[in-house]
C-alpha cells in the first residue's frame, strides 16, 4: 500500500469534491423533506433516476441539450412531488410509514424504468463529456464541474431563501411547530406542497447531473441510498448546507481511500464516518 | 398459546410428509421458497414488528449466515449440518455488536436504526468482497455433499427449510406470549415510559435483535447450499430486506402469524409472475401492494382480519374475571407497598445538590430534598420551577447533571430507569402516556410484571383487575387508551403506577384538567392509597387538594428549593407568595389565601 503521488492525491480530492457535490444535491431534497416535512422519501432516488433517464431520452433521441432539458424536467417533477405529498398527507402517513410508501413508489418507478429502457447499462453521449479543462497537472471534466456548480449554487440559494425571505421563514416556522405557525396565519399546507414540489424538482436536477456523468441502470437507484443518507444525517436534518458539506467530506474521504487502498473499499467510508459521529457526538446526528 | 403451538406443530408434521407423497419436484421448490420467506419474515418481525425498530439490514445477517456456511463447508470441510448453528451464531454475534452501538445512543430511534442497518448491509458486503472470505469470484459449493434427510436432494432442502421455519415461528410465538414479548410491544408504543415502568429496554432490544439475526443466519446457511454458488452481488441486495419488510407489513407486524400470511401471499404472487417481462410486472405489483396496504390497512391483512373478528364478537368476552375480586374492593384494594408502615418517618428518598441542565438552561440548580416514609410530600412552585424535572430525574427518565439521589439507602442517580422502577419507584405523567396499542388491562398489567412486584403474567393480570376496580376502570378493561376520556386516562395513569406496588409513588399533576367533582374523587383515591402505606410525592397546582392531602410541602422556585415545611405555614411566607403571585400581591394574599374559600379559587386559576 504505497502512498500515491501528490498529483494523484490532488486529483483524488478533486474527484471526491465532484462526487460530494452530487451527494449534496441528492441529499438536499431528502434532508428538507425529512427535517421539515417529517417524511423520509426513499422515492427521491427513484425520481432522480427517472430524471436521468428522461434526460438521456431527450438528449439521445431528440437531440435536446441535457441542461436545456431542465426546463422540462423541473416543472414536471415539481408536479410529481406535490402529488406524492398530497397522497401522504391525505392518508396521514406517519414518518415511518412514509418510508415504506415511498419504497413502494421506488419499486414501481424501477419497474417502469426497466420496462421502458431495459436493464441494460445506458450512457449519455453528450458534447459536455468531451470537454476537459486542465489546471496544471489536474483534469477537470466539464460534467462534474457543472454538477459542482449546481450543487453549490442551489444549496446556497436554498439556504438564503430559507433564512432571508418571508416564505422561507414561514416554512421554517411551520416545520418547527405547525399548529402555532398556522395560528399566526401561515398556510402550512400550501407551504408543505410547495416544499415537496421543490424537493422533487431538486431530484430532477440531480438526475440531469447523474445522466451527464454516470452510466445508468435501473438497479443503480439503490446504490446511492446508503451514502446519501449518511450525508443527510451527518449534515443535520433540514439544514440546506449540511448535505453539501457532509457530502463533500464523505466524497473526499472515499476518493482518498480509493486512491490509497482499492476502489472496492469505498462503501466502508460513509458508514464508518456515521458510526464515529454517532459514538462521539450522539446529539449531532438527526 | 398452547393451542397455537399445537396447530403449528401439527401443520409442521403434516408438511413433513410432503417429500414422500411422490409429488412433482416443482411443488417442493415452491414450498421451499414459501417456507424460506416465512422464516426470514418471521425472524425479522421478532425485533422489528414487535418493538418497532425496523431493520433494513436483514440481508446482511442472512448473508453472513450464507458465507459462514459456505466458508466452513468448502474451506474447512465441516459437514453441512454442523455449519448451520455456526451460521446462526456468527450472525447473532454481528447483530449484537451492531445493536450494542446503535441502541446505546439515545438519539437512535426507529428511523435512524433503519438507515444504520441498511448501511451495515453494504459494509458487510464490502468486507466480504475485499477479504479472502470471498475475494471477488464468489464461492462454489457444488462439491459439498447434501445430507440425505429426505428421499431426494430437493426433498432434503424442503425439510430443512420446514425445520427452520417451524423453529422461527415457534420462537416468534413463545416470545409473543412471554414477558419478553410484552416488553417489546411496550417499547414499540413508548420506549421512555416502558423503561420507567421497569422494562430493561436496552437488554430487550439487543436480545430480540440477536435472536432475529441468528435465525436469519440459519436461513442463510440453508440457502447457501440450496443455490450452491454464493456471491456478494446476489446476496447483499437491498431487495431482500425490502421484500421481508413488505411481507411482514402486508401480513401484520403486531401478530406472530402476520409474516406467515404476508410471506405466503407475496411468494405466490411473485411466483405467478416469474420469467421474462412478467417479472417486471410482478415487481411493480409488489410495490403497488405495499402502498395500498400501508394507506388502507396499516395493521396488515391479519391485523385487519383480527380487528374485524373482535368487533363482531363484541368486547363482552374480556370482562369475565371481575366478580371474583369484589371482596378485595370492600377492604379498600390490595396493599401498595410490600412493607407498609415499617419504619415510618425514616428518610426514604434523599436528594443532595441535584442539578439538571438542558443545553445551558438550568432546570435544577442544586436541589436538596428529603422524603420520609409514609408521608405525602407536595412539590409546589410556579410553572417552570423544576418540579416535573425533579420527578423526571428521580425516576431516571433524565440523567442528573450533578448531585446524588439516594433511595432506600442506595444511590439511584446514574442507574438505568428500569432498575429504579424495580427498587420500588413509580410515577405518573402529567400528560397521560398510555401504551396506545395495549388494552387498558394490559397497560396496567405491564408495570405489575416489570415493576417492583415482578409478577408473572397471570398474577399480573389478576393484580391489574384489582387496580382497575380500585380506580373504577373495570368496565373499560378491554378498551384501548385512545377510547378513554381525560379523566379515565388520568386514572389509568394511577392504576399503572399502583400496579407495580411501589414504595414511592410520584404523581405529576394528576388533577390538572379535571372538573371539581373529579378532583374530589381523585383526592379520595390518593387518601386511600396513602392509607395503605405508600409514600407519595405530589406535584400539584390545585391548592385545595394540596392543603387537604399534604403532610409537608417543598416550594420550588427557579430550580431551587425556596421553602419547606407544613403546608399552611409555608404558603403564608412572603417569599413563597411573591414567587407565586408577584411582589405586589404578597402581603394581601398571604393572609387571605388560606382562610377563605374564594381566594383559593384565584390561586388555582392563576396556575391552571
Amino acid at each position: 500500500m504505497a502512498l500515491p503521488s501528490a498529483t494523484l492525491l490532488a486529483q483524488a480530492i478533486l474527484a471526491g469534491l465532484f462526487t460530494g457535490a452530487l451527494y449534496g444535491l441528492l441529499g438536499l431534497g431528502l434532508s428538507l423533506s425529512w427535517g421539515m416535512l417529517r417524511q423520509i422519501n426513499l422515492a427521491h432516488f427513484a425520481l432522480a433516476f427517472l430524471g436521468a433517464y428522461l434526460t438521456y431520452e431527450l438528449s439521445s433521441r431528440r437531440g435536446v441539450d441535457p441542461l436545456l432539458s431542465l426546463v422540462f424536467i423541473v416543472p414536471l417533477f415539481f408536479a410529481l412531488g406535490t402529488a406524492l405529498h398530497w397522497v401522504l398527507t391525505r392518508f396521514r402517513v406517519s414518518p415511518f410509514n412514509s418510508l415504506l410508501v415511498t419504497f413502494g413508489v421506488t419499486v414501481i418507478i424501477e419497474a417502469l424504468l426497466q420496462w421502458i429502457w431495459t436493464a441494460d447499462y445506458r450512457k449519455l453521449e453528450s458534447s459536455y463529456a468531451e470537454h476537459k479543462l486542465r489546471l496544471g497537472p489536474l483534469f477537470l471534466p466539464l460534467p462534474e464541474l457543472i454538477t459542482l456548480g449546481l450543487g453549490v449554487g442551489i444549496s446556497i440559494a436554498v439556504w438564503v431563501a430559507l433564512r432571508r425571505t418571508d416564505l422561507g421563514k414561514a416554512m421554517r416556522a411551520a416545520a418547527e411547530d405547525a399548529p402555532i405557525a398556522a395560528a399566526f396565519g401561515v398556510n402550512q399546507n400550501a407551504l408543505a406542497l410547495m416544499l415537496s414540489g421543490l424537493n422533487a424538482a431538486l431530484a430532477g436536477v440531480a438526475g440531469v447531473c447523474i445522466a451527464l456523468a454516470y452510466t445508468l441502470s435501473p438497479s443503480q437507484i439503490y446504490a446511492w441510498i446508503g451514502v446519501v443518507f449518511a450525508a443527510v444525517m451527518l449534515g443535520g436534518l433540514g439544514r440546506p448546507l449540511g448535505p453539501l458539506i457532509a457530502g463533500c467530506v464523505i466524497g473526499v474521504t472515499e476518493a482518498v481511500t480509493m486512491a490509497v487502498t482499492a476502489p472496492s473499499w469505498a462503501p466502508l467510508v460513509s458508514f464508518s464516518l456515521l458510526m464515529l459521529v454517532l459514538l462521539a457526538r450522539p446529539g449531532r446526528v438527526a | 398459546m398452547k393451542r397455537s403451538l399445537l396447530v403449528i406443530l401439527a401443520a409442521g408434521a403434516g408438511l413433513a410428509t410432503v417429500p414422500w407423497l411422490g409429488l412433482p419436484a416443482f411443488y417442493e421448490s415452491i414450498l421451499y421458497l414459501v417456507l424460506h420467506w416465512i422464516a426470514l419474515a418471521t425472524s425479522w418481525n421478532l425485533l422489528s414488528g414487535y418493538s418497532g425498530y425496523f431493520s433494513f439490514g436483514h440481508g446482511a445477517f442472512f448473508g453472513i449466515g450464507m458465507y459462514t456456511t459456505a466458508t466452513l463447508a468448502t474451506r474447512f470441510d465441516i459437514p453441512f449440518l454442523w455449519t448451520l448453528p455456526a451460521a446462526g451464531l456468527v450472525a447473532a454475534l454481528f447483530g449484537t455488536l451492531l445493536g450494542a452501538v446503535a441502541f446505546r445512543v439515545q438519539a437512535v430511534r426507529a428511523e435512524l436504526f433503519s438507515l444504520l442497518t441498511l448501511a451495515a448491509t453494504f459494509v458487510v458486503a464490502t468486507l466480504i468482497l475485499n477479504t479472502p472470505i470471498d475475494g471477488g469470484p464468489g464461492v462454489y459449493m457444488s462439491a459439498v455433499p447434501v445430507p440425505a434427510i429426505g428421499p431426494t436432494a430437493s426433498g432434503t432442502f424442503y425439510l430443512l427449510a420446514l425445520a427452520v421455519a417451524l423453529a422461527t415461528v415457534v420462537a416468534a410465538l413463545v416470545v409473543y406470549h412471554s414477558r419478553f414479548g410484552t416488553g417489546l410491544f411496550a417499547i414499540h408504543d413508548d420506549e421512555d415510559v416502558a423503561e420507567v415502568m421497569g422494562v430493561p429496554t436496552f437488554r430487550y432490544k439487543l436480545g430480540a435483535f440477536a435472536l432475529s439475526c441468528g435465525l436469519a443466519g440459519v436461513v442463510g446457511g440453508v440457502q447457501a447450499l440450496f443455490i450452491s454458488y454464493v456471491t456478494t452481488g446476489d446476496t447483499f441486495t437491498i431487495a431482500l430486506p425490502l421484500t421481508v419488510v413488505l411481507m411482514a407489513v402486508l401480513g401484520g407486524t403486531r401478530h406472530w402469524a402476520g409474516p406467515i400470511v404476508g410471506a405466503t401471499a407475496i411468494t405466490l404472487l411473485l411466483y405467478a409472475f416469474t420469467g421474462g417481462d412478467t417479472a417486471i410486472i410482478g415487481k411493480g405489483l409488489t410495490g403497488l401492494v405495499l402502498i395500498v396496504v400501508i394507506l388502507f390497512m396499516p395493521e396488515g391483512l391479519l391485523g385487519q382480519a383480527l380487528k374485524w373478528w373482535h368487533a363482531r364478537r363484541g368486547a363482552g368476552a374480556i370482562a369475565a374475571p371481575a366478580p371474583a375480586r369484589a371482596p378485595a374492593l370492600a377492604t379498600g384494594g390490595p396493599a401498595v407497598s410490600p412493607r407498609p408502615e415499617a419504619g415510618a418517618g425514616e428518610v426514604l428518598l434523599r436528594a443532595r445538590g441535584v442539578r439538571k441542565s438542558f443545553k445551558g438552561v438550568q432546570a435544577l440548580r442544586g436541589v436538596d430534598l428529603e422524603l420520609r416514609r409514609g408521608e405525602i410530600l407536595g412539590l409546589l412552585g410556579p410553572n417552570g420551577s423544576g418540579k416535573s424535572t425533579f420527578i423526571n430525574v428521580a425516576s431516571g427518565h433524565y440523567a442528573v447533571t450533578a448531585g446524588v439521589i439516594e433511595f432506600d439507602g442506595r444511590r439511584i442517580s446514574g442507574i438505568p430507569a428500569h432498575r429504579i422502577a424495580h427498587g420500588g419507584m413509580a410515577r405518573t405523567y402529567q400528560i397521560p402516556r398510555p401504551f396506545a396499542h395495549l388494552t387498558v388491562l394490559e397497560n396496567v398489567a405491564l408495570p405489575a410484571m416489570f415493576g417492583a412486584a415482578s409478577l408473572d403474567r397471570r398474577s399480573a393480570e389478576a393484580e391489574a383487575w384489582q387496580w382497575l376496580a380500585f380506580t373504577g376502570l373495570t368496565e373499560r378493561a378491554g378498551a384501548l387508551p385512545g377510547e378513554l376520556n381525560l379523566h379515565q386516562r388520568k386514572f389509568l395513569e394511577f392504576a399503572r403506577a399502583l400496579a407495580s406496588r411501589p414504595q414511592v409513588l410520584m404523581l405529576d399533576e394528576v388533577l390538572s384538567g379535571l372538573t371539581p367533582s373529579e378532583i374530589d374523587e381523585a383526592v379520595a383515591l390518593i387518601r386511600r392509597i396513602r392509607d395503605q402505606g405508600a409514600t407519595i410525592v405530589f406535584v400539584e397546582h390545585v391548592m385545595r387538594a394540596v392543603m387537604a392531602l399534604c403532610d409537608r410541602v417543598v416550594i420550588f422556585h427557579r430550580g431551587e428549593v425556596l421553602a419547606e415545611g407544613q403546608p399552611r405555614e409555608v404558603m403564608q411566607r412572603p417569599a413563597v407568595v411573591s414567587a407565586y403571585l408577584g411582589q405586589a400581591m404578597a402581603p394581601a394574599c398571604a393572609e387571605a389565601a388560606f382562610e377563605a374559600p374564594m381566594p383559593v379559587g384565584i390561586a388555582e386559576l392563576s396556575h391552571a
